[in-house]
């Protein structure tokens, strides 16, 4: 039988795995997958908890997460539509416009 | 079978996370990110999450991923290889350093911890559209309007970024 354990360790590994991605890509389209990866991660061990305490709570979560990240990722992708017509670039390095 | 299916699918969305953080082209990255959401859907066919799992492919891997696509292929980058300059190398390595400490600080309060609730049946309708939809129009129905709300504002968001301004195109 798979533990609880193994479903949250493995929750772990991604969210980790997304982190470094946001940290390390300079991409600003990969770096919004990697924080898709990383909600995508808590959604597991919500899905993991709801089952293993046999409440459905944890399913309901789970609904509002993936409508944020809707609403996250259709706004998100906007703004990098509308920053790439003044510059030509995803490169998080080279947006500074706001930078002091 | 529960076992090896699990390690089946866990390995498979750890190795395509693997491939999207590592990756400098976009495409391949989105392509990568789908592979992981639908190992995350077999996750949660076997924690009986079916509502879940067909929401999942539906949603994520289906309407997300599809607008990346999009915006990648709307975008047409061109690559360039860049490498970051010695500081910014620099904080990058303490950054990951930091991100494996958290990692290990959370494996460790999991393996800490006992593992006190057993895996036991699942109730009749546990998962099921019936179960969860139940929910979501009684004890939920606040949040769920609210959710509602949060959808129409991002439409109404995103059409006015995105859209081209009028005064621009007459300069």
């Amino acid at each position: 039988m798979v533990s609880l354990n193994s479903y949250l360790i493995l929750g772990a590994m991604l969210f980790s795995i997304g982190a470094v991605g946001v940290f390390t890509q300079r991409n600003a389209l990969i770096i919004y997958m990697c924080i898709e990866l990383m909600l995508n991660a808590v959604n597991l061990t919500l899905v993991a908890f709801s089952r293993f305490l046999n409440n459905l709570d944890g399913h309901v979560f789970v609904f509002m997460i993936m409508t944020v990240a809707a609403a996250e990722a259709a706004v998100g992708l906007s703004i990098i539509i509308s920053l790439f017509r003044n510059k030509p670039t995803v490169n998080v390095d080279d947006i500074n416009l706001s930078k002091g | 079978m529960q076992l090896l299916m699990f390690y089946l699918l866990g390995l498979g969305a750890v190795v395509a996370a693997l491939i999207m953080v590592t990756n400098k082209r976009p495409v391949r990255a989105a392509m990568s990110l789908i592979a992981t959401m639908s190992f995350l859907a077999g996750l949660y066919v076997l924690l009986d999450a079916h509502l879940i799992a067909a929401l999942q492919l539906i949603v994520y891997a289906g309407a997300i991923m599809v607008l990346f696509l999009f915006v990648i292929m709307l975008l047409n980058i061109e690559e360039k290889e860049g490498r970051l300059a010695g500081s910014a190398l620099l904080w990058q390595m303490i950054a990951i350093a930091v991100v494996g400490l958290v990692f290990v600080l959370m494996v460790s309060v999991v393996k800490l911890s006992d593992n006190v609730v057993p895996l036991g049946e699942a109730a009749a309708l546990f998962g099921t559209t019936r179960a969860v939809g139940k929910m979501l129009f009684t004890e939920y129905l606040l949040p769920f309007e609210i959710a509602s709300v949060l959808l129409l504002a991002a439409i109404v968001g995103a059409v006015i970024l995105a859209k081209r301004r009028i005064d621009d195109s007459d300069q």
